[in-house]
């Protein structure tokens, strides 16, 4: 399950790859974090995305959340609240395209695609054909 | 944004992320065993009803205990305002008391207005939930949406208003809200249920309803307030019925398509023939479910945000 925005289309980048090599096709889906979010009283109101299970819901079924990019880990704290009040997965997992440290949380990553050592005042931004006409990482 | 007390100054964009965001927390609780989101934890929603009101009330307490805040009831009936407390005391003695938001009820036009002016310089948000013959947005709000999920877009879509114009706050909303968002609306009202100055309205004004119906793709349908009348604006219920009401025969002059709104209570046999209420093209029900979500939607945007005090 991919978090809007940009873990979304990588989720299903991810389920298409699955199907391809093993051809077994597995469920997709996104999972806005929003609501669930501990700063929502820090910025100005935040527009909210799309929520959307995969077809035969979550329960029982072992669960990746899909997201571009590991930082703090409150998104995947956020994730793993709403997650909890959709159903009970078997297994929940984490993948990422870029874990760029600074975690403020107990949480780790199961599969990165790049650990990309960085300063706190750098930003890290992912780009996807499915957003911004072309895949890549930049570092600013 | 700190208040909702009209959609008179609502712009488009605002509107439609309100929307949008219902849409979002519709699809959101979708489905979902446990209906909880803990997004307003730790915020007092209070709403202060002086007139009667069954589905408003509810709905603003379902949408504010669905999203986790604290909700608390107030009426005239059981409350210090039976004792002559004014509206300004009692909404300072809640302020004070710790709301986040009021949300009012009141049969004064302006009320709201008023009481927004009185909690100027605290955080705390008010509501109007209708206030006399002025407003109720989150109604405009509420057949906002239901029409768009009926019928995709409102821009360019033609939406009749019928019945007593004079004294609803439902139908001005719906002609700022509508208006805004591209549609064409058409007031259908004997002239004695309209009010004075409508020429200077953004819409068309018909005293026939039959010739109105084949052109619409959506009729709103508005109760007769006889709490509010004073004198004699047609000779019987009867004859407004005939001359007004949307029975089985006029249904069949609307489009397919069209839908058929009310923001009840609906008087069957009145401004509404029963079968036409229970009809396919009634979105009646459609409307208390999406008020939920759309009563959510505007508390956070109210709420969902850092405090401004302006």
């Amino acid at each position: 399950m991919g978090i809007p925005s940009r873990g979304a289309p990588l989720a299903r980048r991810l389920a298409a790859k699955i199907t391809e090599f093993c051809g077994k096709s597995v469920g997709e889906g996104t999972l806005d974090i929003t609501l669930y979010r501990d700063d929502l009283r820090r910025g100005p109101t935040r527009p909210l995305e799309t929520t959307k299970l995969p077809d035969g819901g979550i329960d029982d079924k072992l669960v990746v959340l899909v997201d571009d990019v590991l930082f703090s880990g409150r998104t995947i704290r956020a994730a793993l609240d709403a997650l909890r009040d959709h159903g009970r997965p078997r297994a929940v997992q984490l993948a990422v395209l870029v874990d760029r440290g600074h975690r403020e949380l107990p949480i780790r990553a199961d599969y990165v695609g790049k650990n990309l050592p960085t300063s706190k005042t750098e930003d890290v931004v992912v780009m996807l054909e499915e957003f911004d006409g072309r895949d890549g990482v930049v570092l600013k | 944004m700190k208040h909702l007390l009209s959609t008179d100054g609502l712009d488009r964009d605002q509107a439609i992320a309100i929307l949008d965001t219902a849409d979002r927390l519709k699809q959101a609780l979708l489905g979902r065993e446990v209906r909880k989101l803990p997004t307003l934890r730790g915020r007092t929603v209070i709403t202060m009803f002086y007139e009667n009101s069954t589905r408003t009330r509810v709905s603003f307490e379902i949408a504010g205990k669905w999203m986790s805040a604290d909700v608390i009831n107030v009426s005239s009936s059981g409350s210090s305002v039976n004792k002559g407390e004014s509206l300004r005391d009692t909404a300072l003695t809640l302020q004070a008391a710790g709301a986040d938001c009021v949300i009012v009820r009141h049969p004064a036009s302006g009320a709201a207005h008023r009481l927004a002016g009185w909690l100027k310089h605290t955080g705390t948000s008010v509501v109007n939930a209708g206030d006399g013959m002025h407003e109720h947005p989150t109604q405009a709000l509420l057949d906002a949406a239901t029409l768009r999920d009926r019928l995709g877009s409102l821009d360019g879509r033609r939406v009749a208003i019928v019945g007593d114009v004079l004294h609803s706050r439902v139908a001005r909303s719906n002609v700022h809200l509508l208006t805004t968002l591209g549609a064409e609306v058409t007031l259908v009202a004997p002239p004695t249920l309209l009010p004075t100055g409508v020429e200077k309205w953004p819409v068309a004004v018909s005293h026939e309803i039959d010739a109105e119906l084949p052109s619409q793709d959506a009729v709103m349908l508005l109760r007769v307030q006889a709490e509010r009348m004073t004198g004699g604006f047609f000779p019987s219920s009867r004859e407004y019925s005939i001359a007004y009401g949307l029975n089985e025969r006029r249904l069949k002059l609307l489009p397919e398509h069209a839908v058929v709104l009310h923001p009840g209570p609906m008087l069957r046999g009145m401004e509404i023939a029963s079968v036409v209420a229970d009809s396919p093209q009634a979105a009646i029900t459609e409307q208390v479910r999406n008020g939920v979500h759309v009563r959510m939607a505007v508390l956070y945007h109210l709420l969902a945000h850092e405090e401004e005090t302006a």
